[in-house]
């Protein structure tokens, strides 16, 4: 049976492959129907180990098709039909051949069976969406691609070492939970390789530089599939690592700490990603029945949600070429319904009672509270302050309210952008809605059975109240909030400017070295060379030359004595 | 356009929005304090059986949140935008 089994990531791929060969009359609905049947193929899937494959030692799974696996799958081909309606417009083939590329790795990922089979898919998805980022066609954005791509390579080494350890140690290559009670080496490499992509701190500067400097459509698949297949990875591989609470609990916080100081709505966005994949983190650290399902549930939100934001923004970049609040303000009378849409998202992140947010990431605050870590259930909510804070407030307001500092050009290009772009958000914003008020759609998708119910009233009264309080806050200190044209440093200041200094010092010191070689070279190895060839020219002229006729006069001189005898 | 026309009806009405939301507020700590209204039976501490704990809680959380973050970010970490190019 295993042979005949189809992986969805292959219809993607070969949707990819012949996506530049599709005329261009039928380039829209084939750009719809590959995704479409990608996840009818992901719905349609029976729970088992398919496509076993022996190469070389190895024990190759490309499917193991499970609940933890289903639901990150379901979520992913969602997200692909969602953002392929979204970019439905671009016209260049290849942006949508990177973008389907990446969801297949990602999807090869989460139904990997095997670290084997994980790596080769891993690598696939860092390969394909620098694409996203270099398609932008900005100096900025091949930077940033590079230095995006150099950070995942260096994260996909340790993940590599990892596993080469681990084989070694088990003679397994089986994608299992590891034993996170005596964590070896080989657990710590494994945990760097999948942090990394998490964008756990100190790891995470690469996500906020590339998600900033993407395409507009680029960065709705980037925020969706790297992250949270990172999640899906930290899920399965190790529950229960305590060290990842502490982590977890930083990066909600760090996230927050810079979306406050960040200028530019994408960025913003990008540092409430690490925020927000910190509670997952947190939740993969707390380990319990409880905590998994809502790391889980909290990715498949998230995914729709942070979606749904990045698409709100890109239609303010596409429509108007910008992305800073300082360059940006007062569109709602241009965008109303881009703006309804991307507050639906500021809402859901938030977790607002009724909205997606409120039925996840509760999950794992609660896991906190009952596993008696009362620390990272406050530091938790606390995060969650900061959450609507910048993303539920700061972020709709400062684009579409505020004030107006739009250029005569970006004002008159601002308006509704196209239909569907349109619709992808108003598909997303209805999810999140309905996510939010029908809870047994997603809680019956998750690994673990659900014994949770976020409608209490106290859950309800405690929400409503940390939430709109910080509102008040909000709107008491509008004016230290108004939005500064600064960049903020963070953690990839040591490798810009290390890569810097590292050029300095190939440039000055070795190639100052290299000239000063060359010219002791020229002064002191040249000149005696040219007096010892000069020498030997002599020589050669004076002796050989003079030797050779002398020996030719003579032979001709013997020669000429028989002739005339 | 009728979604545009709702935000501007609602912007014209400036003061009456602030004051609905005001009493909200107000109203959303009173309903904490009835026992009737909201069992505080699942709370995890003490301090949540404060009537307006959360409240006060999402307040001070927003108020740190700035405050702390913005003296980071003048303290060194915010800098101009071109501090990158060459």
């Amino acid at each position: 049976m295993s042979d005949l089994w189809l992986h969805p990531s292959l219809i993607l791929l070969a949707g990819a492959l012949l996506l530049p060969l599709v005329p261009a009359s039928l380039r829209r609905g084939w750009l719809l129907a590959v995704p479409a049947l990608t996840f009818l193929r992901i719905l349609l899937m029976s729970r088992g180990t398919f496509g076993e494959v022996h190469f070389l030692q190895f024990h190759l799974v490309f499917g193991r098709v499970d609940a933890l696996s289903n639901v990150f799958g379901y979520i992913m081909g969602l997200m692909c039909i969602v953002g392929s309606l979204y970019g439905l417009h671009v016209k260049r083939a290849v942006e949508h051949v990177a973008a389907w590329t990446y969801v297949a790795g990602s999807l090869g990922a989460i139904y990997a069976g095997d670290f084997v089979t994980l790596f080769l898919f891993w690598e696939l998805m860092a390969l394909s969406s620098v694409f996203l980022i270099w398609f932008r066609g900005r100096e900025e954005s091949l930077a940033a691609g590079y230095r995006y791509l150099l950070v995942h390579m260096a994260g996909g080494v340790a993940l590599l070492a990892g596993i080469m350890l681990h084989y070694q140690a088990t003679k397994s290559m089986a994608f299992v939970a590891l034993d996170v009670k005596a964590p070896t080496m080989a657990t710590y490499l494994i945990m760097i390789g999948f942090i990394l992509n998490a964008a756990v701190p100190p790891l995470h500067a690469w996500l906020p530089d590339a998600y900033g400097e993407a395409t507009f459509n680029g960065s709705v698949f980037l925020c969706a599939f790297t992250t949270k297949t990172a999640v899906y990875a930290l899920c399965r591989g190790l529950p229960g690592m305590q060290i990842l609470v502490v982590l977890g609990v930083i990066m909600a916080l760090y996230g927050v700490v810079y979306a406050v100081l960040e200028n530019d709505s994408r960025r913003l966005l990008a540092y409430h990603i690490v925020s927000q994949v910190g509670y997952m983190v947190a939740g993969v650290g707390l380990g319990t029945e409880l905590a998994i399902n809502g790391a889980c549930a909290h990715a498949f939100a998230h995914i729709l949600y942070k979606g749904l934001l990045f698409m709100g923004c890109g239609s303010v970049l596409h429509m108007t070429g910008k992305s800073k609040f300082t360059e940006l303000g007062g569109l709602y009378s241009r965008m109303p319904w881009t703006f309804l849409f991307t507050l639906i998202g500021g809402l859901s992140i938030s977790a607002f009672p009724l909205f997606s947010g409120f039925v996840s990431k509760s999950m794992i605050v609660q896991a906190g509270f009952e596993d008696h870590k009362l620390w990272a259930a406050f530091l938790l909510m606390l995060a969650s302050a900061g959450t609507f804070l910048h993303t539920g407030l700061k972020v709709p307001y400062f684009i579409w309210f505020g004030k107006n500092h739009c250029s005569k050009e970006t004002w008159e290009r601002a308006a509704e952008p196209p239909w569907n772009m349109m619709a992808a958000m108003a598909i997303t914003s209805f999810l999140c809605i309905f996510i939010g008020c029908y809870t047994p759609y997603l809680y019956r998708m998750l690994p673990h059975p659900v014994h949770y119910e976020p409608y209490t009233a106290y859950h309800v009264s405690e929400t409503l109240q940390v939430l709109l309080f910080t509102g008040l806050g909000f709107f008491l200190l509008l004016k230290k909030l108004e939005p500064e044209a600064k960049i903020s440093l963070d953690l990839d200041w040591p490798y810009r400017m290390g890569g810097r200094a590292f050029l300095w010092l190939a440039r000055k010191p070795i190639q100052g070295l290299d000239n000063l070689v060359g010219e002791i070279y020229s002064a002191g190895g040249i000149a005696p060379l040219m007096a010892s060839a000069r020498l030997s020219a002599v020589f050669d002229n004076k002796v050989i030359d003079g030797a050779v006729d002398g020996y030719v006069a003579s032979f001709r001189h013997l020669g000429g004595r028989p002739r005339t005898a | 356009m009728k979604l545009l026309r709702l935000i501007e009806f609602l912007r014209q009405r400036q003061k009456t929005v602030i004051r609905a939301c005001l009493a909200v507020l107000v109203l959303l700590v009173i309903a904490d304090a009835l026992p009737f209204l909201v069992d505080k039976h699942h709370a995890h501490t003490k301090a949540e059986h404060l009537p307006g704990f959360w409240a006060a809680f999402g307040f001070v959380a927003c108020v740190l949140i700035v405050i702390v973050s913005k003296a980071f970010g003048h303290a060194g970490i915010m800098t101009r935008e071109d501090y990158y190019d060459e």
